[in-house]
């Protein structure tokens, strides 16, 4: 029967079906949308490993064609290639993790002055995801490395707002709203150096800016379209010959490289899928316990909360922030000839989300100078910490993808490097 | 009655504008069915009112319903006023 129980519920997606289900029940639902509830959040999370499965081997023809082509290791980062991937493994320890993680950020903002309570749920899960992987490869096991996990994550999840939290009130003209996306050390430098810089400078909203651009918002089509060129320009570089021998089956080069990329994006676009019908049941019931036990809490929100204070500097930090990363990338070759790294490439949605972030906090400060230059420091800086986090994160740190957002490099180098200490 | 909320990947801000509008709806004694999706899938989910914030509501025109573009996220006044109007605009159709 134990065995039963204990098997049941290493199962992580029955896991997170039952922290539904707890989290429905709370809300005191009725038998019919606890069932619906529950049976949603493990569908859920089985699309998710769907996906993960589709960007794995869009992602492994991309790593092979990049090796052929330059000899070294080519990451494209992206938070949910690199979640869902990791999640085969450590689904369990990251379930429990973010359920009682939720739970510590609820009793930190209750009992000390970090009344932030962090909603970007995919931001948790993910950061969660993190912790396992890099607590498990440090050695950590079972009930301590859930309680250790948690706690951490509880933290985390209280601290990243109250840093963003000066900004924020500069950009909002309030202070009751948090911010909550993990890029948070990303966008506090951007600000910096926006105000190093920005002296003087208008705001990025007193220009006229094309607005031809903002389809780009359609994270499907940006991901398609620069996944694309990053394709192409390395199936070129290995040559028609390997990929066609190898690789396509003998399908045009070209063709096989514009059908990857699009593959990838439509493998990210299921992933997102599940990770909507996870948190779909478990974020209302994180908010509705964190409004009854929190008095004075500040909501957290994801990072296009302020998007609509600049849709300029949006598009500007984009823009640089990705510029940013193509000269970090060009960095990393020049350096990698000295020693070895591997090839951090411009990943759009790391871009995208936190460069307009970026650029907005830049703005704040440092008008259309600290917009631009802000953004573009934040490009550099999410290029070049993912190639010290991936030695932290055990097998993982072998894939063609890591974890893009500057704050989950942040924490797992620290993380991973304290553990290293105690592990000799 | 549809609405859906529309941001860049579908996951964070949409959600939260989606339980803001179910709380609007209720004080204003509404039904309907409130989800939230990116912009890829919008395209293929017919509603009859499409909310976002004011940086990407303009890829939201063209699908064939109401658009409410929001200056503020978090403002629910903001929120209430304009849900009221696309409302009235549809029953007087």
């Amino acid at each position: 029967m134990l065995k039963l129980i204990l098997d049941i519920l290493s199962v992580p997606a029955i896991l997170v079906g039952l922290i539904a289900m707890v989290g429905l029940l709370l809300q005191k639902k009725n038998a019919s949308d606890v069932l619906k509830g529950t049976i949603k959040t493990i569908l859920g999370f089985l699309i998710l490993g769907g996906g993960a499965g589709i960007v794995v081997a869009a992602l492994g023809n991309f790593g092979n064609m990049f090796e052929q082509g330059f000899g070294v290791a080519g990451v494209v980062p992206n938070n949910e290639a690199i979640v869902a991937l990791a999640l085969k493994t450590y689904g369990t320890q990251t379930a429990l993790i973010m359920a009682f993680g939720m739970l510590a950020n609820i009793m930190i903002a209750r009992f000390t002055k970090l009344k932030y309570i962090f909603l970007t749920g995919h931001h948790t899960l993910y950061m969660a995801c993190m912790i396992a992987a890099i607590l498990v490869a440090g050695g950590m096991k079972g009930v301590a490395l859930v309680v250790v996990g948690s706690i951490l994550l509880g933290f985390v999840m209280a601290i990243f707002p109250a840093i963003a939290q000066p900004t924020m009130r500069k950009i909002t003209g309030t202070n009751d709203v948090g911010f909550a996306h993990f890029g948070t050390l990303g966008y506090v430098f951007s600000a910096f150096i926006g105000k190093l810089v920005g002296k003087g400078s208008k705001s990025t909203e007193e220009m006229n800016f094309p607005k031809g651009l903002s389809f780009l918002r359609d994270t499907s089509v940006a991901i398609s379209l620069t996944m694309g060129i990053l394709y192409i320009i390395v199936a070129i570089a290995c040559g028609p010959e390997f990929v066609q021998s190898k690789l396509s089956g003998g399908q045009n080069f070209i063709v096989f490289s514009m059908i990857q990329a699009i593959t990838f994006a439509g493998g990210v676009y299921i992933i997102l899928a599940g990770v909507r019908l996870i948190l779909a049941e478990i974020v209302p019931a994180f908010i509705g316990i964190s409004e009854r036990m929190v008095p004075g809490a500040i909501p957290a929100l994801d990072c296009p909360v302020v998007y609509p204070y600049a849709p300029n500097a949006v598009l500007v930090g984009f823009l640089s922030s990705f510029l940013g990363g193509i000269v970090g990338m060009i960095l990393l070759v020049l350096i990698g000839r000295t020693i070895s790294v591997p090839i951090i490439l411009p990943g759009v949605v790391p871009h995208f989300f936190c460069g307009a972030t970026a650029g907005v906090f830049g703005n704040a400060t440092g008008g259309r100078r600290g917009a631009f230059w802000g953004a573009f420091a934040q490009g550099i800086l999410i290029t070049f910490l993912p190639v010290l986090l991936m030695p932290t994160l055990g097998n993982l740190g072998y894939a063609n993808t890591t974890f893009s957002d500057s704050d989950f490099s942040l924490v797992g180098i620290i993380l991973g490097n304290i553990l290293k200490i105690f592990a000799h | 009655m549809k609405i859906l909320v529309c941001c860049g990947s579908g996951l964070g801000s949409s959600f939260m504008i989606q339980m803001n509008i179910e709380k609007v709806l209720k004080e204003l004694n509404i039904e309907a069915e409130v989800d939230h999706s990116d912009l890829s899938s919008a395209m293929g989910m017919k509603s009859d009112i499409y909310v976002g914030t004011r940086d990407i509501a303009s890829e939201l025109t063209n699908l064939g319903g109401q658009v409410i573009s929001l200056n503020n996220m978090i403002d629910k006044k903001e929120l209430k006023e304009k849900l009221t109007e696309a409302l009235t605009k549809i029953s007087s159709k």
